[in-house]
């Protein structure tokens, strides 16, 4: 029914959405302040020329993360594991891209090749103890996530941080040379007649990530083997008896969706940061899991829906001036998350019901004009 | 859920079937074959710190936590829904525990966190059986959820107080501990009792005392909370096993369906469990705050809860299983706070007792089993030789090593709930 995917696809994240302010109104009217007020202030400030080059700057590792979570989606596994994923490969990535110089295209995709390839053994290791070993991934990709945090920070510690200046230990891995980093799209921007604010540079890591996007489109619905990867989700034995074999396709799964998770920290890495320090953005990967079930597991909505959780982040920052706590905007995103897939199941029932009703009277019909048999 | 892709184990070749033992002579055997190769690690490796009460203590202290969290879990499971989200209930616990034993009291303050627990807990209810949500999305929002609407608290309640801040509380007030009279020497009405524990383990015999010092360690400076926690195992076991409700319970964990054509009411059912599941993670929560470390602090659960459900699965879904699972975890735990001699005197053991195992499966005639488990006690013993020094931010990673490590070890031969996990609704077919 043409009308049901449209409900379901466009006016039920929409109804969630509308739904979830209303709960934030709520809490903000139980904590005593004025929800109107709070949110009219985000608006303002979250519209500014500046702030939407943050917006979409914060969108970026959001929206890689939500591909990686929903490559794993779209064949039923779920990938908690992008968050350890992500910072471990940030952290060898950035301390290899230190170690030489090269022309930059060669640069920048070496490091992207490493952060990639860190992120595909890692998440590829949860994968391989569920096929050998029966670990439900769910448990093995948030352990392998707490072993990534110590990990990282002994490698951190230990090995790859360089003395500073001044002979004591800094608190970042090495500077990434020029040719490490990805320019900024500022100047692209003012070609189009955008004014910069001034304070933000648009990642040029905006180019990886729509080229990612479209990639994910494509595999996932266009080419064999995403067909074979919805196919394992929806209905692994039918997928078996048509020639997948599961166990590598969980394998496989699991390590496309770990080299996705390894690029989530890229933009910041190159467009940023140029080095790792010690506090590199965390959470990224639960946020990530947010997206892909607010984006439906889909390029585009994913899309929206890292712009929307990175609006969302921005804007938030204004609070602090008008003695809001920052965090209503966390609670808005765990809530958004919980009626975007209630509402999501409420739509699917009705528009199903609605289906089978129809179809209902549609066979009536025909055994009516048919005449008694 | 997905499927689970792995084959069955391959029968033993020509081999005689062992003798079938009660579960629980296996788990005393295993138990006290344990303690036997650790103490021989012990003497090996000059280390002292594998089997003494300040480990069995710590042990203890840090596996109820887990105890409790599998625990709820176990309810929530054995009714047919999966719970990710007990460390979000965990969490809620934790910070409505302190807020209460700060605003009325310590034991006020355990009411409060299980309290806390139940409120995510309803929310998960509601998600996945009145609205049918996928079990594991919901768990992970309840996660996500929980860590910022306990922050945004924090930011409302704690900024304004010395000592408080957005992600700590000021300093709480927690619960006592008490040594067990005859045991561990505790008072009994004013009478300072024998210390039988103790004087086994001042004995300074092989073997004996160091099982007089573990013992020592479970039985003297335990916390009420620890001991409620333990009180609740054997309760659980009677209220799911031993009582029509628990009967109907497990019923809609296996088979919702026939339960319901028999009158079951599933729905409500299933809310009950996924509450008390909450109530037992609040419980962990409440424990975490006021036993050793009297504040909270977020952040503080450090996926115990995940730990629990590692413990649960590793139990087979039973309650004596998640004991055992969580003291297993507990231990690990401590072991990471003792340093790295002790831990490499723990891989000595691990190596020769995999190694045993090894020779046992051999006489099993399960060869390729028994090649497997030689190979990762080589491994080990490679480990131990090679390695002397262990730096304190992999030592952190070994509670989480070890949950992975043992879950790899037994997941083939474990039977969740058949219903586990599944869509239901009420009046519809299969």
């Amino acid at each position: 029914m043409k009308s049901g995917r449209f409900l379901t696809t466009v006016v039920a994240p929409l109804i969630a959405l509308i739904i979830a302010f209303l709960i934030a109104a709520v809490v903000l009217l139980i904590a005593d302040i004025d929800p109107l007020a709070a949110f009219k202030e985000m608006w303002t400030f979250g519209t500014t020329t500046d702030s939407l080059i943050s917006t979409v700057n914060r969108a970026l590792p959001l929206f890689v993360a939500a591909l990686a979570v929903a490559v794993g989606f779209k064949m039923g596994l779920f990938n908690i594991g992008v968050e350890g994923a992500y910072l471990l490969a940030a952290l060898i990535a950035g301390w290899f891209g230190a170690l030489f110089s090269a022309p930059a295209i060669i640069h920048v995709s070496l490091i992207l090749i490493v952060a990639m390839a860190v992120g595909a053994i890692w998440n590829g290791l949860a994968g391989l103890l569920k096929v050998t070993r029966g670990v439900h991934e769910v448990i093995s990709t948030i352990m392998l996530n707490f072993i990534a945090f110590s990990l990282s920070a002994y490698l951190f510690l230990e090995h790859f941080i360089p003395e500073s200046v001044g002979g004591g230990l800094s608190s970042a891995t090495k500077a990434l040379p020029e040719s490490g980093r990805i320019p900024s799209l500022n100047g692209l921007l003012e070609m189009v007649g955008i004014e910069p604010g001034g304070i933000f540079e648009l990642h040029g890591f905006l180019i990886v990530a729509i080229a990612l996007g479209v990639g994910y489109h494509f595999l996932v619905n266009k080419s064999r083997f995403g067909y074979d990867l919805r196919a394992s989700g929806m209905n692994p034995a039918a997928a078996h008896a048509s020639g997948v074999n599961p166990k590598a396709m969980v394998v496989k799964t699991m390590v496309i969706s770990g080299a996705l998770a390894g690029l989530v920290g890229m933009s910041l890495l190159l467009g940023e940061y140029h080095q790792y320090p010690q506090d590199f953005r965390p959470g990224l990967g639960f946020t990530g899991i947010g997206v892909a079930l607010l984006g439906r597991n889909h390029a585009v909505g994913i899309a929206l829906g890292a712009l929307l959780f990175g609006f969302l982040e921005r804007s938030a920052l204004i609070l602090d001036f008008i003695d809001v706590p920052r965090e209503i905007v966390t609670i808005m995103q765990g809530v958004i998350l919980f009626t975007v897939v209630i509402v999501y199941e409420v739509f699917t029932r009705y528009v199903t019901r609605r289906t089978v009703e129809a179809a209902a009277r549609a066979t009536a019909d025909e055994a009516q004009l048919a005449g008694p048999t | 859920m997905t499927t689970v892709v792995t084959s069955p184990p391959e029968p033993p070749r020509g081999a005689r079937r062992p003798p079938r033992m009660s579960r629980m002579t296996k788990f005393a055997l295993i138990a006290f074959a344990a303690v036997l190769i650790m103490t021989i690690a012990e003497l090996i490796t000059g280390s002292a710190d594998l089997t003494t009460r300040g480990t069995a203590s710590a042990a203890l202290r840090l596996s109820i936590p887990i105890l409790l969290a599998g625990l709820g879990g176990l309810f929530s499971e054995r009714a047919g829904i999966v719970n990710i989200g007990l460390e979000g209930m965990m969490i809620a616990g934790t910070w409505f525990a302190a807020w209460g034993s700060w605003s009325y009291g310590p034991w006020r303050g355990v009411l409060f966190g299980i309290a806390g627990g139940m409120l995510f807990g309803l929310l998960h209810a509601i998600a996945t059986v009145t609205f049918n949500v996928d079990h594991i999305v919901s768990g992970v929002a309840i996660n996500i959820l929980a860590l910022g609407s306990m922050r945004f608290l924090s930011s409302l309640v704690y900024t304004a107080e010395t000592g408080g801040s957005v992600i700590q509380s000021p300093p709480v007030e927690g619960i006592e501990n008490v040594d067990i009279p005859f045991l561990a020497g505790g008072d009994l009405f004013g009478w300072a009792t024998p210390d039988l524990f103790g004087w086994l383990e001042n004995l300074d015999l092989f073997l004996i005392s160091d099982i007089g010092g573990i013992l020592r360690g479970f039985a003297g400076g335990v916390n009420w909370l620890t001991l409620l926690a333990l009180v609740l195992v054997p309760l659980t076991v009677w209220l799911l096993w031993r009582t029509a409700w628990g009967l109907r319970l497990r019923s809609c964990g296996e088979d919702p369906w026939a339960a319901e054509s028999l009158g079951v009411s599933v729905l409500r059912m299933k809310y009950s469990a996924v509450v008390i599941s909450g109530a037992l993670s609040g419980l962990a929560g409440a424990f975490l705050v006021l036993v050793a470390s009297p504040i909270y602090r977020e952040g503080m659960t450090q996926g115990k809860g995940f730990i629990g459900l590692g413990a649960l699965i590793f139990g087979n879904w039973r309650p004596a299983g998640v004991l055992s699972g969580s003291l297993v975890f507990g231990f690990g735990d401590a072991l990471s706070f003792r340093g790295a001699e002790v831990f490499r005197a723990f891989v000595l053991a691990l190596a020769i007792g995999l190694l045993l195992a090894a020779i046992w499966r051999m006489t099993q005639g399960r060869r390729r089993t028994a090649a497997i488990t030689a190979a990762v006690s080589v491994g080990f013993l490679v480990f131990y030789w090679r390695v002397e020094e262990l730096p304190t931010q992999l030592l952190n990673a070994t509670p989480y090593l070890i949950t992975l490590f043992v879950l790899a070890a037994v997941s083939q031969n474990l039977r969740m709930p058949a219903a586990d996990g599944a869509r239901y609704m009420k009046g519809e077919a299969r």
